[in-house]
């Protein structure tokens, strides 16, 4: 929905997934440096390495897509 | 709703054969549940100015884009217990259990946008009572209305004290802490910003449901070898039973776990329940009236469709994963509830098939990625329990208050008297999960007291919107027979269990295949009653149908508009690839 001034649902998310990705590729990339000493089936995978970036990456693009000002 | 929702869900089971929690949290999984609730709340927050009139408040300003009013009207059914309960139907039934989100999903939503959306679209009703009324009058909004709110906010308790009880096996949080925080954040921005706020939350929770949920599937397929390596497995632990099947099995009720045959899934589930709950209850319905157009409000549930086909594999394939890596030959790992509880009563620790969605997700999430899946799961029951407050406001405001007590206040009245009730329903809901802390077997007569509206309001609204002929007086009684007639199935089984025979056409037939039948047996009674008062009746003339009733109403033509914007065009594509998924995972 467009009403004049209002910010899109799709921003929202986008900041929010900016933020679960940095803090969830942090987390992973912890783990990586100093693996627990009982690690979980396929850790790895380094799941949180590479799901923290695809968060990353859709956070941005929802968050600079929609972002105030812009004309969606 | 127990045929819509996991019927084995059983949390009072769950909490009885509990030991200790099953996962822990780090300070980062913490954080990100933190700022889950911080973000529903701001977007609370800032939509309270957005929402000043009666429009804003309870239909969100019709003003939802197809995409926003599609993902909204199926995260509002997609609660934590569908993702819990239904792995755990999955891990007990196989893949039999994914019939719920397709044959008992995708038919009714497809119908709901071709056939039916125009009628709720153009005739401007607030809500699905609000039809009855403009249709057949009073009484059978009344009746609807005060069974809708009633139900609708028991059912809002229910799902409280369950979500409660999974927090407090899962990750050992309090039940009371649980209850108040979750129903506080819920009531606080549905409250500010009525639908708007719970629509938008909604398709904020949508997401994070997807994402927090995915991963598992991923990297349990990585760790089976892919689709093929997982039912070779399932097959090599248990040669003598199909959990692979979605129909072969179907043939007779002893030819599966679950105890039904295809009749049951085809006109029980698909051709009455599941059309029943997507076509007229008005906690999804809601969602799509709020849609900017037609258009708009045609299309949202054919994008929900598409992605409902697709919900099995966040909450089908982590039970179907349970059965190929944590089971071994002959043996399951995960047990019913009541043998659990039994179990540690002898001091043995077992857990139970609704365990095992958060126990797959502590096999492959570690830090981070747990909050995430935590998340989506308290997301899950925050989207359930706004759309029901937010459904209950509406038919209260709308269709109780201003129908019976107060015809003719202001509309800031209304909006007022909307946010008092959702506090209110808040409470009620609050206080049914009290109740059912204390008295467990509530839970299951409130599911099936609500399953009992369900099948016969379908009937009524189909004959309203298609036959020209149907009467009030034949709408009404008509509700009211199938309602009754319900009622009247479900005590006689429970006194005379052996009377299942005749309900559900077999001695063999369990729980979930009376729950189907009889759905069937009290749409048709409804249909008989409507289809004989209506023709002892006056209809009404087709001036007094216009807008309400197929041949009375002009629908506006789609002709000018490129083939892929067309919704019948995507009711197409859906319907076949519905039809491509049965044929696969036959």
């Amino acid at each position: 929905m467009h009403r004049p001034g209002m910010l899109s649902i799709w921003f929202f998310i986008g900041i929010l997934l900016l933020a679960y990705g940095i803090l969830i590729l942090g987390a992973g990339i912890f783990e990586f440096l100093y693996p627990p000493p009982h690690p979980l089936v396929l850790a790895e995978l380094h799941a949180g390495i590479w799901w923290g970036g695809l968060l990353i990456a859709m956070g941005l693009f929802y968050s600079l897509r929609f972002r105030p000002g812009r004309n969606h | 709703m127990q045929a819509i929702t996991a019927n084995s869900f059983a949390p009072a089971l769950l909490l009885q054969a509990a030991s200790t929690h099953l996962l822990s949290l780090s300070g980062v999984d913490v954080a990100i549940i933190v700022l889950y609730f911080f973000s529903v709340l701001g977007i609370g927050f800032y939509l309270k100015k957005y929402t000043k009139t009666g429009e804003d408040f309870f239909l969100a300003g019709r003003e939802m884009t197809a995409w926003v009013a599609g993902l909204s009207f199926l995260a509002a059914n997609l609660g934590s217990l569908e993702l819990m309960g239904w792995a755990g139907n999955a891990y007990q039934y196989g893949i039999l259990a994914a019939h719920w989100y397709w044959v008992g999903a995708i038919p009714a939503m497809v119908f709901l946008a071709i056939v039916m959306i125009p009628f709720y679209y153009i005739s401007k009703t607030h809500s699905v009572p609000g039809y009855l009324k403009l249709r057949y009058g009073e009484p059978a909004r009344a009746l609807s209305a005060v069974s809708f709110g009633l139900m609708t906010v028991l059912m809002s308790g229910i799902n409280m004290y369950a979500m409660a009880v999974v927090l407090k096996v899962v990750l050992g949080w309090d039940i009371y802490f649980s209850i108040w925080v979750s129903s506080v954040t819920v009531a606080l921005y549905v409250t500010l910003g009525g639908l708007l706020s719970a629509i938008f939350n909604e398709v904020l929770q949508f997401v994070l449901i997807w994402l927090g949920a995915l991963l598992i599937s991923i990297i349990g397929l990585i760790e089976a070898g892919g689709w093929n390596g997982m039912v070779a497995r399932i097959h090599a632990n248990f040669p003598a039973q199909n959990f692979t099947h979605a129909w072969s099995t179907l043939g007779s009720f002893q030819d599966n776990p679950m105890g039904i045959n295809w009749v049951g899934i085809v006109f029980g589930l698909g051709a009455v329940i599941s059309m029943g709950y997507w076509t007229t209850d008005f906690l999804v319905v809601q969602r799509v009236i709020a849609a900017k157009d037609l258009r708009a409000a045609k299309l949202a549930p054919l994008i929900g469709a598409a992605f409902k086909m697709c919900v099995p594999f966040i909450v089908i394939l982590p039970g179907l994963l349970g059965l190929a890596m944590l089971d071994t030959p002959g043996h399951h790992f995960l047990v019913g509830g009541e043998a659990a509880a039994d179990a540690l009563s002898h001091g043995q620790v077992l857990h139970t098939y609704d365990e095992v969605l958060p126990i797959m997700l502590a096999r492959y999430c570690g830090p981070g990625l747990m909050g995430l899946g935590i998340t989506a799961l308290i997301a899950g029951f925050m989207s359930g329990m706004a759309g029901n407050v937010s459904a209950f406001a509406t038919v209260w405001t709308y269709d109780i208050y201003r129908a019976m007590f107060r015809k003719n206040a202001t509309d800031a009245h209304y909006v007022s008297m909307g946010r008092w009730c959702t506090i209110g329903g808040v409470l009620v809901s609050i206080g049914t999960a009290y109740l059912a802390l204390h008295a467990h077997s509530i839970m299951d007569y409130v599911q099936e007291l609500f399953s009992f509206f369900i099948a016969p309001l379908f009937g009524t609204v189909l004959l309203g919107m298609l036959w020209k002929r149907t009467t009030s007086a034949g709408g009404f009684w008509g509700l009211l027979a199938g309602t009754i007639s319900a009622i009247g199935m479900w005590a006689w089984v429970k006194s005379v269990p052996s009377a299942v025979q005749y309900i559900a056409l077999s001695p063999a037939a369990k729980p979930m295949a009376e729950n189907m039948f009889r759905a069937l047996w009290s749409a048709m009674t409804c249909v008989i009653v409507t289809v004989v008062v209506s023709l002892m009746t006056k209809p009404k003339t087709e001036a007094e149908l216009v807008g309400l009733v197929y041949g009375c109403t002009e629908i506006p033509s789609e002709g000018h508009l490129p083939l892929w914007q067309r919704p019948i065009f995507w009711a197409g594509v859906v319907s076949c690839a519905f039809v491509v998924i049965q044929i696969v995972f036959w």
